[in-house]
């Protein structure tokens, strides 16, 4: 289920791009240390694959309605999950600019939900585990079936979250959470069938593709479960700091940054000129409530007046100033190597 | 000018699930010539070409281009001299617009930006589809597609030109345009195809191939002639002999 | 026409948009990426009781859709087949939040019917900033402006792949396709098991092709970096359009357009 900007905040939606382009840099620096040249074709070619048999309808058996797959733990299990999770983040891309699935701000959480989990959790500690040693058909469609259920639930409960923090909706986290885990996993048995039924088929038609990426595929349990850890706090971390219910917590550290104007470099250009506006907007503190007056009188607009213009404008300005961090600290490092050469991989 | 000869000594080919696929190839093509590779399917046309610029090395014998000899580490130095256009035109468009996949070449070989879009253009001109320069590869028709791929390949200036099935799915004005180009071509042109009329217009020499083997090497005009040849390696007459 | 097919031929409709030649086509696709970036953030930035303020929005996409001389029906038929979850989860919203906000004539409005609303409308405004921007940015710009934005290489050399070799397998799905349903009748043949031999038929496929194509990288000179020569530039007036959309919505949410605009009228 593609989650979509309009359920998303700024500071959700902005929080997540962090935290799957965070997850894009690790996965790059691992592929830049290991890859096999082979590898760049292939892994291009493979997420068109996918996002070919997305198109491809079949019957859901016992229901005569008609779904498409996923795919995303498919290319995990042939690609190994930094290739695999650039090939799935790639998919998402496409499908959010020409399919408008999502959005370009909700891109971030789909990244998150649908290909962090199959390559960093459910490959690496259900499907790997289970088949290591003993690839044997009916192993392979167990542990296929179990990796994409895991995977699709977490990422049924990472939109729920997502909506929850965001807090555009009014449906009750538990009445959410019962409408879409029982329908996730039902998606998941078919698609976890059609993942082990593929593999299987795989292994007795062309074993030796499952091969060309052996190396590509190693991986250490403990470093990737270290490093998920991490991205995963700063993310939660950010994501607490930001999408507190009470909007203080953004308010309170762009005050920060405006008062004490910690960097100087962003007293020129826009920034000031913002800083302006935000200004005036609080010297106008009422200004959105002559609408808000007549409202209280009629006694029904208790949520309302929580609705602080002020607020979510200084939103934006925080949301963008992040971005900006993150794409200093995220990508500082890469922005190094690459000015080096002109445009190389 | 010896660094336009292709010498072929003795090849053999065992590929790893141990098919014989070269069974002792020998020739030898000297510059400026133009040579047709013509077989049945599985005759080892494919295979051979891969031997050309070093994507498959032999497993017994020698290939000496110009003066050096394919191995592995001189298979870089190979690429630049002897360039290859692959069949199917999408596998060898690999970039998203024309002037990248014109600009692959050239920019591996390390030109200034100066340098490349000179090539670009030039070879694009050479081909006729400059104005295609912007046009992802998926816009373009079968024949402009066999054009560019042609062009990928001119702009790293080689001396020897190979092609495989050249005119394979275009139409039939495509396809005397595309003649028309390579008669033009002045490299040491070496095009394997089962299109015979083909190879009776642009190539003078021609070597007939059948498992593994070279059957016949003469001049295209007296091969492609000898009926009794051709049929038993599953060939037939070109059209245009039909009937004389 | 079958889904299949008209899916395809909509993902090539909006590919060959992208390379008009437009005084939005021709600006920077850093430009349009982070603008359209901005221009999304600004919307959903809008409490979900907002309805008013949100409208001057419109604004943008209205002007690129013109401009770009991008055809409104079609990104209205887009918008309906695009994925409908928030307006589904939405829904819920009228059911849950009952107590009245507005009083319309003596009819009143729910607040959960006022937050759907919202999030219908910042649904429209988003999905179809994104449409518009791959309707006027072709998409190996839109690539290259990621690229230039610091994402790391490899995940823009894959964009960059999938985007050259989607249409390409998506054809040679659709062939497969009309075979199985030329020969399939009524729900069978359709069902899981064809499924898995038909993208087992094409996996084969396409790990023959990547290694056709990686003959062919190699035979170019291929030694594991893929290089561009970018010609983008940002110009004056890329600066300037960026300059002055940004200003626009920062004024449009700061202050009301919509209500000084209504007591304007309403006072005369």
């Amino acid at each position: 289920m593609h989650m979509a900007d309009a359920l998303l905040s700024p500071g959700v939606g902005t929080t997540f791009w962090a935290g799957s382009l965070g997850v894009i840099g690790y996965c790059a620096k691992k592929l830049r240390e290991n890859i096999n040249e082979k590898m760049i074709p292939l892994m291009g070619i493979l997420a068109a694959f996918i996002f070919a048999a997305q198109m491809i309808n079949f019957t859901i058996p016992g229901t005569g309605s008609s779904g498409h797959i996923g795919g995303g733990m498919i290319l995990v299990i042939i690609l190994g999950p930094y290739a695999a999770f650039i090939a799935v983040a790639s998919v998402l891309t496409v499908q959010c600019l020409f399919f408008a699935d999502g959005g370009i701000l909700a891109l971030g959480c789909n990244i998150w939900n649908m290909a962090v989990y199959p390559c960093f959790i459910a490959y690496p500690l259900i499907y790997a585990p289970l088949t290591k040693g003993n690839k044997t058909p009916g192993r392979i469609m167990i542990a296929s079936i179990l990796s994409v259920v895991v995977a699709l639930e977490f990422g049924a409960l990472s939109v729920v979250l997502q909506t929850m923090f965001s807090g555009k909706t009014e449906l009750p986290f538990t009445t959410f959470l019962v409408l879409m885990l029982p329908i996730h996993f039902a998606i998941a048995i078919g698609e976890g069938f059609i993942t082990g039924g593929f593999v299987n088929y795989i292994r007795v038609i062309k074993p030796e593709v499952l091969d060309v990426v052996e190396g590509s595929r190693a991986f250490s349990v403990k470093k990737v479960l270290v490093s998920i850890g991490i991205v995963a706090i700063i993310t939660g971390g950010m994501l607490s700091w930001f999408a507190s219910t009470h909007p203080d917590g953004l308010e309170w550290s762009i005050e920060r940054v405006y008062g004490k104007a910690v960097l100087p470099g962003y007293e020129t250009g826009i920034i000031p000129d913002l800083r302006d506006i935000q200004e005036k907007t609080a010297i106008l503190p009422d200004y959105n409530f002559p609408a808000g007056k007549e409202e209280k009188s009629e006694g029904a607009a208790d949520s309302w007046p929580a609705v602080n213009a002020g607020t979510s404008f200084s939103g934006i300005i925080g949301s963008l100033m992040v971005l900006g961090l993150v794409f200093i600290l995220g990508f500082g490092i890469n922005a190094v190597k690459s000015k080096r050469r002109n445009m190389v991989i | 000018m010896s660094h336009h000869i292709i010498d072929f000594k003795n090849v053999h080919f065992n590929y790893p699930d141990g098919t014989e696929a070269l069974k002792g190839v020998t020739f030898r093509i000297t510059h400026g010539e133009s040579v047709g590779i013509v077989g049945a399917n599985g005759a080892g046309k494919s295979t051979l070409i891969f031997h050309m610029n070093g994507y498959l090395l032999p497993t017994k014998g020698a290939i000496i281009i110009g003066d050096v000899q394919l191995g592995k580490t001189t298979r870089n130095e190979i690429r630049k001299k002897v360039g290859v256009v692959f069949q199917d035109p999408d596998d060898q468009l690999f970039m998203p617009t024309v002037f990248d996949d014109v600009s692959f070449g050239p920019l591996n070989m390390g030109l200034t930006k100066n340098r490349v879009i000179e090539r670009v253009t030039e070879a694009l001109n050479t081909v006729g589809c400059y104005e295609l320069k912007d046009r992802p590869p998926h816009h373009l028709s079968s024949g402009q597609k066999r054009a560019v791929s042609i062009a990928t390949v001119i702009a790293m200036q080689p001396d020897i030109l190979v092609m495989d099935e050249p005119a394979a799915s275009l139409d039939p004005r495509s396809r005397r345009q595309l003649i028309e180009l390579l008669k033009e071509f002045k490299h040491t042109k070496i095009i394997a195809s089962h299109d015979l009329d083909l190879i009776l217009e642009v190539c003078k020499r021609c070597i007939v191939i059948a498992d593994g083997k070279v059957r016949a090497d003469g001049l295209t005009e007296e091969l492609l002639m000898d009926e009794k040849l051709l049929i038993e390696n599953s060939l037939e007459l070109p059209l245009s002999l039909k009937g004389r | 026409m079958p889904s299949f097919d008209k899916e395809y031929f909509n993902l090539g409709y909006l590919d060959t948009l992208s390379y008009k030649d437009t005084f939005v086509h021709r600006l920077d696709p850093r430009i349009k990426l982070v603008t359209t970036f901005i221009f999304i953030l600004f919307v959903v930035s809008f409490p979900k009781y907002e309805i008013l303020k949100m409208l001057p929005f419109f604004f943008f996409p209205v002007f690129i859709l013109s401009v770009g001389e991008i055809p409104l029906k079609f990104i209205l038929k887009k918008l309906l087949i695009a994925s409908p979850f928030a307006l589904f989860v939405g829904i819920f919203n009228p059911f849950f939040d009952t107590a009245a906000m507005y009083n319309f004539y003596g009819i009143p409005i729910s607040g959960g019917w006022v937050s759907y609303l919202s999030i219908i409308i910042k649904f429209i405004l988003t999905v179809t900033a994104a449409l518009l921007l791959v309707a006027t940015t072709s998409f190996p710009g839109v690539c290259l402006a990621l690229k230039k934005l610091k994402v790391p290489n490899v995940f823009v050399v894959q964009l960059l792949f999938l985007y050259r070799y989607m249409f390409v397998l998506t054809a040679e799905t659709m062939r497969i396709i009309r075979a199985r349903n030329m020969r399939s009748f009524g729900k069978k043949g359709r069902g899981m098991k064809t499924l898995i031999s038909i993208i087992g038929v094409l996996f084969v496929r396409t790990v023959e092709r990547s290694e056709r194509i990686y003959q062919a990288m190699c035979s170019r000179g291929f030694d594991g970096e893929i290089r561009l020569l970018t010609s983008y530039k940002i110009g004056f007036v890329d600066i300037s359009f960026a300059i002055t959309a940004i200003t626009v919505f920062i004024i449009f949410r700061g202050y009301d357009v919509t209500k000084t605009l209504g007591e304007l009228i309403t006072k005369t």
